[in-house]
Parts: structure tokens; sequence; C-alpha cells
């Protein structure tokens, strides 16, 4: 078979010694960051950036340290779900909900290696699905021309808010600015400077990896100083776990469940506009419809746990698929791993497939080996992660700061870019305050120039006339798509969003 | 409240934005779509946003107290004092010192955190200097 001889080829990239070290070490700091409260993947990952971008890995093995610590933020988001109840990143929500009850009985160490088997399980299912579906949509993708490209960036950006976001005008604010922003510089085509001022500094543009430290990392620290969070949230008897393996009863019980939850988990990460969270929060959802005959569910059934856990880290693995395929990501840590692959000079999409066969396989072999990593490190030391927890705000904030600070000046050197980074750092804290999410300034950034040249692509061959952009079934098809799903939320999503805050909030008052 | 100033200001932006744009000097080989138009739209959708914040705003935030504000103004301002120091003083002494207050400020004890802005600039200084070779500010001292 093709895909296997293409996979056998990945695997014979990805396991050198440099690179098999690159995935332990980034899903060991994966880990770390899921779990520390503060930190979550799409933060990790963008404070690595620029320091896998300037110790000069290639591309490969950038890629390897990068998706590993995106895999193990996703394992280690559980860690502080089930022991302190509060979730280590937005995806592990859900696990609170029976995890922490669980633990509360005293099975916090069943609850944790459970939950460690249920993310093996759901990402490993996830990326088999990654190769198998990803080849099938580069097929479909070769259709496209310049104005179905433009129609599917705009799908994106319609969807990125999600069918569970709180206010489009603020989703689609936050589009712009992230598009304005990428406009600034010398424009690619005329080579005429746009938007600069006059600033020299501005003439190569904003690099996107400024703007992203700046508006995930910095910003966090902000928030902490603005509550003065500095405590640790954990003291050392609620980290204090039992067993450290799952019971074989319980795992044949759960495995009906896990199944179930990695594909719905699957099908969510794959679709534009769902991500993790929604993932974790449909295998729930599903699996409490199925199963819950008893009505256990909320009050620590194991089942409980490992839905969302298989469901948000299939997910995880599902929303490489769009992102690889089309070079369109569909959440806010697949943007954050676009712009890996773009500041290596790397543009995914379907020539990506055809042209660095290495770097698609390679990864896809390093998702099977991080997953391996992942569950041998979950399962013995989870004892060493759950001590992560005692690590007080007030060292680590501080540090994730001055790390900020050093991956971008290891950059470019220059302290105009750190004056940039801050400026993002204080927008994303005032942002933040008014509830304009993020992710899609970032993704404006990220592709902003893309969509521009494809849309003057389009016009300028069909000799300037606009109607092009709605010139083939496709490209309708694209855009009715995405204004559905821009006007979606509006209709649908308050009465999921007060379900999922009714489903969160019945497990936090108990 | 809160949003219909930044509705307001968003508008602004929008208006700004596409003045901005208006103001390129468009070179005489141009493609047929131009420089501008692009960002003409992105304008015009910026402010069709900011108009729906400004008529229909959320619950208002809670806003930190006065104090608090201040709070994040002046690490924001120990961080500039950082970026626009580290080329003279190096990377050793401006990310101790700025450790130290970000640690200070979070609630560390005056010993604790100057042991913990040492130990991070140090921690980060070996790890990624000595370790990686990553290239950092170098002071007057060299390191």
């Amino acid at each position: 078979m093709d895909i296997f001889s293409s996979l056998a080829d990945g695997f014979a990239i990805a396991l050198t010694w440099q690179n098999l070290l690159l995935a332990l070490l980034g899903c060991f700091l994966g880990t770390i960051m899921g779990a520390l409260p503060g930190l979550g993947p799409s933060n990790g990952v963008a404070i690595l950036i620029p320091l896998a971008f300037s110790l000069g890995l290639g591309p490969t093995a950038s890629l390897i340290l990068l998706t590993s610590v995106y895999y193990g933020a996703m394992y280690g988001g559980r860690i502080s779900s089930i022991l302190l109840n509060i979730p280590g990143d937005e995806p592990a929500m859900m696990t609170c909900l029976d995890g922490y009850p669980m633990a509360k009985k005293g099975l916090a160490g069943e609850a944790l290696s459970l939950s460690g088997v249920a993310s093996f399980v759901g990402a490993f299912l996830a990326t088999w699905g990654l190769i198998l579906l990803a080849p099938q949509l580069v097929r479909f993708a070769l259709l496209f021309g310049p104005a179905e490209y433009f129609a599917l960036f705009a799908l994106a950006f319609a969807t990125l808010g999600g069918v569970s976001s709180t206010n489009q005008a603020k989703s689609a604010f936050a589009a712009m600015l992230g598009l304005g922003l990428a406009v600034i510089g010398v424009d690619t085509q005329t080579g005429v400077p746009r938007l600069t001022f006059g600033e020299v500094h501005l003439y190569d543009g904003i690099d996107f990896l400024v703007a992203i430290v700046g508006l995930f990392a910095l910003s966090e620290v902000f928030i902490f100083l603005e509550n003065r969070h500095g405590a640790a949230s954990a003291d050392s008897d609620k980290v204090r776990i039992g067993r450290i393996t799952p019971p074989v009863r319980m795992l044949k019980q759960t495995t009906p469940t896990m199944l179930r939850a990695s594909v719905v988990g699957f099908v969510a990460g794959v679709l534009p506009g769902a991500g993790a969270s929604l993932g974790s929060f449909l295998s729930y959802a599903v699996e409490k419809k199925l199963v819950d005959r008893e009505g256990t569910f909320g009050t620590g059934d194991p089942r409980g746990v490992a839905a969302p856990e298989a469901g948000n880290n299939a997910a995880a693995g599902g929303a490489l698929v769009p992102m690889l395929a089309l070079g369109v990501p569909g959440s806010g840590t697949t943007a954050v791993l676009l712009a890996v692959l773009l500041s290596l000079n790397i543009t995914p999409g379907p020539l990506l497939f055809a042209q660095n066969p290495d770097v698609v396989w390679g990864l896809i072999a390093a998702l099977f080996i991080a997953n391996f990593v992942l569950l041998a490190l979950n399962i013995p030391m989870v004892g060493l992660f759950t001590r992560l927890l005692m690590v007080p705000p007030r060292i680590l904030m501080p540090f994730v700061a001055m790390v900020s600070f050093v991956g971008i000046y290891g950059i470019s050197g220059s302290s105009f870019d750190l004056l940039l980074m801050i400026g993002f750092g204080l927008m994303g804290w005032v942002l933040r305050k008014l509830d304009v999410p993020l992710v899609p300034i970032i993704l404006g950034t990220l592709l902003g120039n893309t969509m521009e040249n494809n849309l003057r692509r389009a016009i300028t061959i069909s000799n300037g006339d606009w109607w092009t952009l709605l010139g083939s079934p496709l490209a309708i098809g694209l855009w009715a798509v995405a204004v559905i799903g821009f006007l979606m939320p509006i209709i649908v999503g308050k009465a999921l969003r007060s379900r999922m805050k009714r489903d969160a909030e019945g497990a936090t008052i108990d | 409240m809160s949003d219909r100033i930044f509705g307001a200001f968003g508008l602004v932006l929008a208006l700004v934005y596409a003045w901005a744009t208006l103001q390129i000097q468009e070179s005489f080989l141009s493609d047929t779509v131009g420089p501008k138009a692009f960002p003409l739209i992105v304008a015009t959708i910026l402010g069709l946003s900011s108009l729906v914040i400004l008529l229909r705003p959320d619950a208002e935030p809670q806003w930190p107290a006065l104090g608090r504000l201040a709070e994040i103004a002046a690490a924001a301002v120990v961080m500039i004092l950082y970026a626009e120091f580290l080329p003279e003083v190096g990377f050793i002494i401006a990310t101790a010192i700025a450790a130290t207050y970000l640690s200070w400020r979070l609630g560390s004890t005056a010993v604790q955190s100057v042991v913990a802005g040492i130990g991070i600039s140090i921690g980060i200084y070996v790890v990624f200097h000595l370790l990686f070779g990553l290239s950092l500010a170098r002071g007057p001292f060299g390191f």
C-alpha cells in the first residue's frame, strides 16, 4: 500500500537519535505546560517556536519537537482538572466533571492513569484518521483555484469562533484586526510600503511570532499580575495519589466509551470551527446520552473521565487534518502550529504532500512516537507531574515572561520587536477583558498575505472581474458554508452555550 | 459602557486605517487590483463589526480597581525598560532585575523574589546560551 510505504519512510526520518530525543523533550515539556494552570497548548507552543527557530533545528526536527509539545499539552491538561477541579487548559474543562469527584472518592490515581490511557487511545486513533483522511482531502484541494482559496480562507475566519462563540461581531473584529496587521509592510506584488508610517522596522511587516508570543504568553502574565495570583493552587495533600495503574476491570468497562468518544472527537476536530474544546464536550454529551443509565455521570463515573479525554485528544489529531491538507487551521493551537510551519518556510496545503513528503510523513511518524512516549511518561511519572501543580505562579510567570523575551530577541536581536511584543501583550490583556477572541487575530496575521495574494491572483486572471470570486460551484458552496457558519452561533449558539455552562457548573457546585 | 467605547474606538481605527490606505503611493507597475483594495475591504468589515459592537454591547466586564491597573502599567514600564536596556547592560543583569520585579509584584517576599530573579536569569542563561548556544544580549561584561 502507498500509505504504508510512505509511513515507513516517515519512520525512517523520525527514528534518529536526535529526533527521538526531541520527541521525548517535547512530550515532557508539553505535559508540564498542559498541567500548569495558565499555560495552555497555544501558549506553550508559542513560547517555544522562537526558541526552536533560533536553535537552528531543521524543519522536520522542529516540527517533531513542537507537535510533541502540542500532544503533550493535551495530555497534561487533565492533571489539574482531576486533582484540583481547575482545568489546566480549556479542552480539559469537561474532565473536571467526573475526574474531580473520582479524586475526592480517593480514586485520584485511577482517574489519572485511566485518563492517560484514554488520551492515548484518542490520539492514536486520530493519528490513523489523519493518515487516511488527509490524502483524500489533498486530492480534493487540488481542484481549488485562487478564487476557491480565497473563499476557503473566508470560511475559516467565519467559522473560527465555533458554534459556541459568544459574539460574532467581536470575532469578525478580531479577524479583521489580524488581517489589517498582516497588510503592514512592503506590498509583495508592487513593492510599495503600506501603512508603515515611515517606520523602517515595519517595512518587513510585523513578525507573526511577535504577535503570537505577545498576545498569548505576555497577556497571561498581565492577567496574573492583575489578580495578584501568586500562590500555588495545590498543597502537598492534594497531589497525593494512590496507585498509578488503572484496574483492568475499569479499562474493560471504559473501552467502548473510549472508542466512541475518539470517533466523535476526531470528527469534531476535522470540522471547521470546532476544535478540541467542542470535541471533548460532544463526546461527553454523547456518552452521557448513550450509557448513563444509572445517572452516575458527574459523580465520578470512570466513563465520564475516559470520554472527554479520548475526545479532546482525538480532536487535537483531527484538527491537524485541515491544517496540513488545506493550510487552514481550525483551532487556536493548530493556528500556532501553522505559524511554526510558516516560520520554517513550509507552506502547508495540498502541495506540501507532493513537494515535502518527508516533512508530512516524518511528522505523522513523530505523532505516533510522541503518543507512545506520552503513554510511557504519563503512567509511571504522573506523580512527578502532579508535583508541578505546587509551583507557584509568582515564580512561574516571571519565568514565562523572560523566556518569551529571550525567544523573540533570539530571532531578531532588536529591541523594537520586544517593544512591539509588549504592546501586543497589553493589547491582548485589554481584548481578553472585553471578551474578544485572540485566535482570529493570530490567524489573520498568519494568513493575511496569502489570502490577499489569492484574491489578487483570482481577479488578475479574470481581467478585473470581481464576480470570478463566485465563479464556480465550489466557490459558491464554500461561501455558503462560510455564511451559514458565521450566522449559526447567532441562532443556535445561545442554547448550546447555556448547556455547556450548566454542565460545567453542575460539577463545580457540589 | 466598555463595549460602546470599544466600538467607537474600533470605528475610529477603521476610519484611520482606510485613510492611511488611501495615502499609499501606487506604483505605475500595478496589478489590476492594486495594493489598496484588500486593506479597504478589511477596513470596511472592521468598521461594520465595530458598529455592531457599539450598538449591541455585551455585559460589562469586570475591570480591576485603579491600583491593579497601575500594577499592570508599572509592569509594562518595567518590561519596556528591560527591552531598552537589554543591549546596554547585558542579559543576566537585565533579566535578573526584571524577573525580580515581576516575582515581587506577584507576591513573593523581598528575599524570595531576589533569589527567584537571579535563579531565573542564570537558569535561562545556562540552558539556552551555554547548553543550546542561543545568542543572548551581551552587556559590557560579556554576559
